[in-house]
């Protein structure tokens, strides 16, 4: 009995993690179709993949797009998270609870909203469309990260730097911000992770120009399957796996992302 | 507070800009007419609804779109408890490990994930290749609903996984050693000790999912291969193909009711178990 529930939670890891695995091996196939088990091995798709120059782009494009999008959630999101952490005014909660609110929608109408406005600015297909899109799903989680990071800092030290006479901005640069770098370093890696995962809410603001690499991707699988989609996801797969190990070593996943 | 309301104005205005401009245009763009050839009205008008209303095709894709992300619900509670409560029982040193195993899925991209099950029950696909192993006829496992609901089910499950364990706080060990050396057998336990205790975590996960089933897109878009309709593909391809932006915009709307009621069915249950 025990045995048998034991294996059934294992059968169930297996279904769970399965379709990211498979990915892999089925990366090094010599087949040209999705057959499974592959007849032969080669790193055909691998080069194949390199060939393909609008993925490339758009590949580059969501890199630029993600570093552009980490940074400015830094920039907008660490003076709020001052604000809602250290300030003391009425409705701060109903103020967390309004920044965080994209988050509670579905993206498909998130998408659909901005692209009913983003037409009557000539914003879809540019680079400040898609900035602004994705920083509708990325903000909310740079506030938070960036709040819990400053609501966890130890207590005392900066009023013992500006009882010695550090001037506010002193006291932020030379000992709030090393204080919370964690927390700094954990928020450019969720928002880039974010920003470079979203698709959906991108699907509508793309123009033909400028596409990233999740909705070409999307495009590509719609139309045809071949093991190409499983080379580019290998890759993906072994960089954010590389993302996360670095945080972690970096920071520490678990500090970083606070007990919330 | 002038202080305070000077850093708050940069996230503020993008929020404004970005979030709740655009939702409430949304909003409003149902209640315009939709002109032949993806034109829009300038007026006021209730020709939308009503035609949402009165096409009982909307009705039909509004049910069915429930009733399968009620499906997905379960089957995802189904496979996400025992590995929930595998994982709250494990010992210590295995547990963070094994709780960054079940999440792990949700860094990878729901595209890439998505492809992953077409490499599973795509016809030349690993599941049909078993299934012809041991002499069984496959059935058709893509580009149907039979696809997108196992894909959807494997999609959600982090979640759910998630959900459970924050609901599994309450659940002691110890209370089951007591009830198991009163002689209650398993199935009693379980009925009458572990069900109770993880309700709130179960309740939390079936929420999660159902929410995320009803408004998930690229799974169906691309297990379905365009021959599953739900809401959130019909809202796709009313505003990208057909591009009837207001029936697309109150398809949206009418997504939002579902979330709404979800949550004041959520709010009941919970209160009427409390």
């Amino acid at each position: 009995m025990k045995a048998l529930g034991r294996s059934g939670v294992v059968l169930l890891f297996i279904f769970l993690l399965a379709p990211v695995l498979l990915v892999i091996p089925l990366s090094f196939s010599s087949a040209s179709n999705m057959v499974w088990p592959p007849p032969g091995w080669s790193l055909r798709w691998y080069g194949a993949m390199l060939q393909q120059e609008g993925l490339l782009q758009a590949a580059w494009n969501s890199l630029v797009l993600g570093g552009l999008v980490a940074g400015l959630c830094l920039l907008c999101g660490m003076p709020a998270a001052l604000a809602l952490d250290r300030g003391r005014f009425p409705g701060r909660e109903a103020l967390m609870s309004l920044i965080t609110a994209p988050l509670l929608l579905p993206t498909i109408v998130l998408g659909l909203a901005l692209l009913i406005v983003f037409v009557g600015y000539g914003l879809l297909g540019s680079w400040t469309g898609l900035v602004l899109a994705h920083l509708t799903i990325t903000l909310p989680y740079a506030v938070r990260v960036l709040s819990t990071a400053l609501a966890t800092l130890p207590a005392g030290i900066e009023d013992a730097a500006r009882s010695l006479g550090a001037s506010p901005l002193r006291v932020f640069w030379r000992v709030t911000l090393p204080l919370m770098l964690p927390g700094v370093i954990a928020t450019a890696a969720i928002t880039f992770l974010v920003s470079f995962d979203e698709v959906v809410i991108s699907l509508f603001v793309v123009g033909p120009q400028l596409t990233t690499l999740p909705v070409a991707l999307f495009r590509y699988v719609e139309s045809r399957t071949d093991p190409m989609v499983a080379a580019v996801s290998t890759v993906l797969v072994g960089l954010t796996l590389l993302i996360v190990l670095v945080l972690d070593r970096a920071v520490g996943l678990r500090r970083a992302v606070g007990n919330g | 507070m002038d202080g305070a309301a000077a850093l708050l104005l940069p996230v503020l205005i993008l929020n404004v800009g970005t979030f709740l401009y655009p939702v409430l245009s949304l909003a409003a763009l149902s209640f315009r007419p939709a002109l032949p050839g993806g034109g829009i009205g300038p007026e006021w008008s209730l020709s939308t609804w009503s035609g949402l209303l009165s096409d009982s095709y909307y009705a039909e894709l509004v049910l069915h779109s429930v009733l399968v992300s009620l499906g997905i619900t379960l089957l995802t509670l189904l496979a996400g408890y025992p590995v929930a409560l595998a994982v709250h029982r494990a010992p210590a040193r295995w547990r963070n490990l094994l709780v960054v195993v079940c999440v792990a899925p949700l860094l990878v991209s729901a595209v890439v994930r998505t492809y992953g099950w077409l490499v599973i029950l795509g016809d030349r696909g690993v599941l049909p290749g078993l299934l012809r192993a041991i002499g069984l006829a496959p059935p058709r496992l893509m580009f149907n609903e039979t696809g997108v609901v196992i894909g959807l089910t494997e999609i959600l499950m982090p979640y759910m996984i998630l959900a459970l364990l924050a609901g599994f706080g309450r659940l002691d060990p110890a209370l089951e050693d007591a009830a198991a050396s009163l002689g209650a057998p398993p199935w009693t336990r379980f009925r009458r000790i572990v069900l109770p205790l993880t309700l709130p975590g179960i309740l939390l996960g079936c929420l999660l999912a159902f929410v995320l089933a009803v408004s998930s897109f690229i799974t169906p878009k691309l297990l379905g291969g365009g021959r599953v309709n739900l809401l959130a593909t019909e809202i796709y391809d009313q505003a990208i193909v057909t591009l009837n932006w207001p029936v697309a915009a109150a398809l949206s709307v009418v997504v939002l009711a579902v979330f709404g009621l979800a949550l004041l069915v959520y709010g009941r249950v919970v209160r009427a178990v409390a």
